[in-house]
């Protein structure tokens, strides 16, 4: 296990590595350059900045010193927010996407779990069919769609809620409801497929002829196994989840990570798309290991190997 | 007995969800309270980039600029275009070239801390401190010498055209007459800064010296100051009670709300959230309308779309084809049939509204026939033989649409194949800069009110012309107009350039904007001005 564990972990931060090489290169291959102004600035001015954020440098010395920032963890400033370091900006958005993403995810386990279960338990009754229905309506109406749609029955029709902002205590339940309406249409088809096969394996058949109760046997036997893809599907959901959607994150006006990561882009501001792209990877690679031990536990047929 | 128990929970189910109904829609909305506590909430687009003046280049900054800093001059209450007293009571002039301001006697920091010629002194050497790498310090050029100490030429900046006459006296020496100076200095590249508040957090050329402009350490000289500044959430500012003027400010502060989508935008006005919008979505504006709702507003801006040409690839070497091709483009139609929000067609490139005297030259016209003509005698009759050719946008559905339009009027008209072309924002900057386009599309905003604006970046090597063009006449006759005393004259030499320019056509004006938004009805003495000028001490709320 511990073995399994620091050999994770080193592999973790080679993947983490690779990540801050390869958006660096990217961002280096993206025409327009940092300096974004529909007008001209003198070229004095161009001078002056390129040296103050090392644009001068050779790419090679520039690779170098962002992965010396990270490795030493001193990280640099924004190129468009002036003055602000990038662990700043990701420290301010951080929270309120994760919390967003925390609520989205109980809520899409909370409607996906059970609307699975009940799919797989009546196949090919009207409630399975019901369920299909819902969770490929859930799939394919995209959060640009669906957001809109909350935000106006919700907020301008019942007014329950406000449309957009970060402001009142419940400013968190259309946006979390947006994220999990979508997630929980995955999580449900998951859920069903995987449910019903487990149900058809022999366990299964064991467990009943042991006289085990139906509840004992759906929830306690088959359960268990099955929740293992589903398990799968959630650690990099997660991770995104808690990074924040820019979409939703637009729609309901958050103060969250997504709406940086895109302004990042467009603004040419390379040094947060980087350390983004790296925090992003980070928690992918934390929440995959976290759902590898998870399995372990849940499977006694996995075993944690280095 | 279960029936009963099922009717008792879905009654008391039915109940909870009445009661929760109840008390949603009962609480007030953001404006009612702000409506009550006298606060003004405005949709501001983006985040700002920085709260120093001399970093900013953008519009949302400006915004905010307006209402906690002041510069020499201020937008008038009853015109935010107009000239009014900001941080100096009174200005004269010498021949437009020489200006002294008496600083306002009562003009005090948000620290209680006097305002002094010296604080402009400072902003000016720092603004145009070479290492500072200000995007805008090329604003303060027609200052006498500010060129030569920007780029390092000059060392000395007591040889700059600025000066401290005493405590409460400044003096301004320009490179040439410039009537449009007091314009020119509501721009924010031109306000001062606290000099014992930025040394104390750094140094004056330092561009990551940005802590003065947190909420705990920012001073600032304008009606408000800053209160609390959240990251992509608000910019909350309040009254500034040592501000000259402070008893003529109405409002209790001011909410700046960066809410990028123009449609959540939209939905929160509606949801009671806002006062004001910064925009609309393009769709909602022929709805809102034809509606004649009474939120909605659409003024002129002193903006300008056209398209380049890239004049250094054939066939727009030839100006007659650049000529053919304006006159083929039905302005009218298209700000009628697809942009539909009261822009007007640009008869030429200076938007009307800059100086009271100043007749834009009526030379972009509709006119196939002339347009064919031209097209012949340049060698493509018919459009026969001519390169099939891009028109470059930047990635937008609404550059997209025009362009599109303009295609099918020169296939149409002129019987010429072009394509549309999209590039991202950095990239699309780039093509232009490196004239690596045929034709594209373009904006300018005027910066203050006076032809120059548009007209001065045509120059040979001009870092704003990006079309390769350049004329000896044109040069001359700019030049000219920027040593001109006498205005007539100047405003003649002018004209006469930018009939030069449009008869040559490296440009082709298209339309010039409105800014269309919706505004509260309650919101008074928020008045419309073409260079989006705020004079936020005489806005109040009156429900």
């Amino acid at each position: 296990m511990i073995r399994f564990l620091l050999s994770r972990f080193l592999q973790g931060i080679v993947v983490i590595l690779a990540v801050i090489t390869i958006t660096f290169t990217l961002s280096q291959m993206v025409p327009g350059g940092a300096i974004r102004n529909e007008r001209n600035v003198s070229e004095e001015t161009k001078k002056a900045q390129e040296e103050y954020y090392g644009l001068n440098k050779p790419w090679i010395v520039r690779l170098g010193l962002t992965i010396k920032h990270y490795v030493t963890l001193d990280l640099p400033d924004s190129y468009h927010y002036k003055g602000r370091g990038v662990d700043e900006i990701i420290a301010s958005g951080f929270p309120v996407s994760a919390a967003v993403g925390m609520a989205g995810l109980t809520i899409a386990l909370l409607i996906g779990v059970p609307l699975g279960a009940i799919a797989a338990l009546r196949p090919n009754t009207l409630e399975d069919r019901g369920s299909t229905l819902a969770a490929t309506l859930g799939i394919c109406t995209p959060s640009m769609v669906l957001g809109p749609l909350i935000a106006m029955l919700f907020g301008l029709k019942l007014r329950w809620f406000n449309v957009a902002g970060w402001f009142d205590s419940s400013d968190w339940v259309l946006p979390a409801l947006t994220l999990g309406i979508i997630y929980s249409a995955y999580i449900a088809r998951l859920t069903r497929g995987s449910l019903r096969e487990t149900l058809a394996q022999e366990f299964i058949r064991t467990a009943r002829a042991k006289g085990a109760s139906e509840g004992s046997v759906v929830f306690l036997h088959a359960m268990k196994l099955a929740s293992l893809p589903v398990l799968n599907f959630l650690g990099p959901a997660a991770a995104g989840l808690l990074t924040g959607s820019f979409i939703v994150e637009t729609i309901f006006q958050l103060p969250g990570l997504g709406q940086f990561f895109i302004a990042a882009a467009t603004n040419g501001d390379h040094q947060l798309t980087i350390a983004i792209s790296t925090f992003y990877a980070a928690l992918i690679v934390g929440f995959n290991l976290l759902v590898d031990i998870l399995q372990a536990l849940l499977n006694p047929r996995i075993r944690l190997q280095a | 007995m279960q029936w009963l128990v099922r009717i008792f929970f879905l009654l008391a189910a039915l109940g909870g969800i009445a009661w929760f109904h109840d008390v949603r829609t009962h609480r007030p909305t953001r404006v009612q309270q702000a409506n009550r506590d006298g606060i003004l909430l405005l949709g501001n687009g983006t985040e700002p980039a920085t709260l120093d003046p001399q970093l900013a280049s953008g519009q949302p900054e400006h915004h905010i600029f307006h209402a906690i800093f002041e510069g020499l001059i201020a937008p008038l209450p009853e015109n935010p275009d107009g000239d009014g007293p900001g941080a100096a009571a009174t200005w004269t002039h010498e021949q437009f070239t020489t200006w002294t301001f008496r600083l306002q006697p009562e003009g005090k920091w948000s620290d209680g801390k006097q305002v002094t010629s010296a604080d402009f002194l400072y902003a000016y050497q720092r603004i145009l401190s070479p290492k500072l790498g200000a995007d805008y310090a090329n604003m303060l050029y027609p200052m006498l010498n500010a060129e030569a100490y920007h780029s390092g030429r000059l060392k000395d900046f007591s040889q700059v055209g600025v000066k401290a006459l005493d405590d409460h006296t400044l003096q301004i020496t320009l490179n040439g007459p410039a009537p449009y100076l007091p314009s020119m200095l509501k721009h924010y590249s031109w306000f001062p800064v606290p000099r014992h508040v930025v040394e104390k957090h750094g140094k004056m050329d330092d561009r990551g010296n940005t802590r003065w402009t947190r909420p705990a350490n920012m001073v600032c000289n304008g009606p408000f100051k800053l209160k609390s500044w959240q990251v992509n959430q608000t910019v909350e500012v309040d009254r500034n009670p040592f501000y000259w003027d402070a008893a003529g400010v109405k409002l209790n502060g001011i909410v700046f709300l960066p809410i990028v989508s123009d449609t959540t935008e939209e939905r929160a006005f509606l949801d009671g959230q806002l006062h004001v919008t910064l925009t609309m979505p393009l769709s909602k504006i022929p709805v809102y309308r034809e509606a004649k709702s009474p939120f909605f507003h659409s003024d002129p801006l002193l903006s300008v779309y056209f398209y380049r040409f890239n004049v250094t690839k054939k066939p727009f070497d030839d100006p007659r084809v650049r000529r053919a091709l304006a006159l083929a483009v039905d302005r009218e139609s298209i700000t009628r049939n697809i942009l539909r929000a009261g822009q007007k067609p640009a008869t030429g490139l200076t938007p009307p509204g800059t100086v009271a005297d100043y007749q834009t030259p009526d030379l972009m016209r509709f006119d196939p026939a002339a347009a064919r003509k031209l097209l012949a005698e340049a060698g493509f009759p018919d459009g026969k033989g001519f390169p099939a050719f891009d028109i470059l946008i930047n990635t937008s559905e609404a550059h997209r649409a025009l362009a599109e339009a303009v295609q099918a009027m020169w296939k149409q008209h002129l019987g010429i194949p072009a394509r549309v072309l999209n590039q991202d924002w950095g990239v699309y900057l780039e093509s232009q800069r490196k004239l690596d386009y045929q034709v594209c599309r373009a904006a300018w905003v005027g910066d203050y009110l006076d032809p120059s604006t548009f007209l001065a970046m045509w120059q040979t090597n001009d870092g704003n012309n990006n079309t390769g063009w350049s004329n000896a006449r044109y040069d001359a006759l700019i030049n000219q107009s920027f040593r001109e005393g006498d205005a007539t004259k100047r405003l003649q030499t002018l004209n006469e350039a930018e009939s030069l320019m449009l008869n040559e056509a490296p440009i082709l004006p298209v339309y010039w904007y409105t800014h269309s938004y919706l505004m509260r009805p309650e919101v008074k003495g928020m008045l419309p001005s073409l260079l989006e000028h705020r004079s936020y001490k005489a806005v109040e709320l009156k429900p």
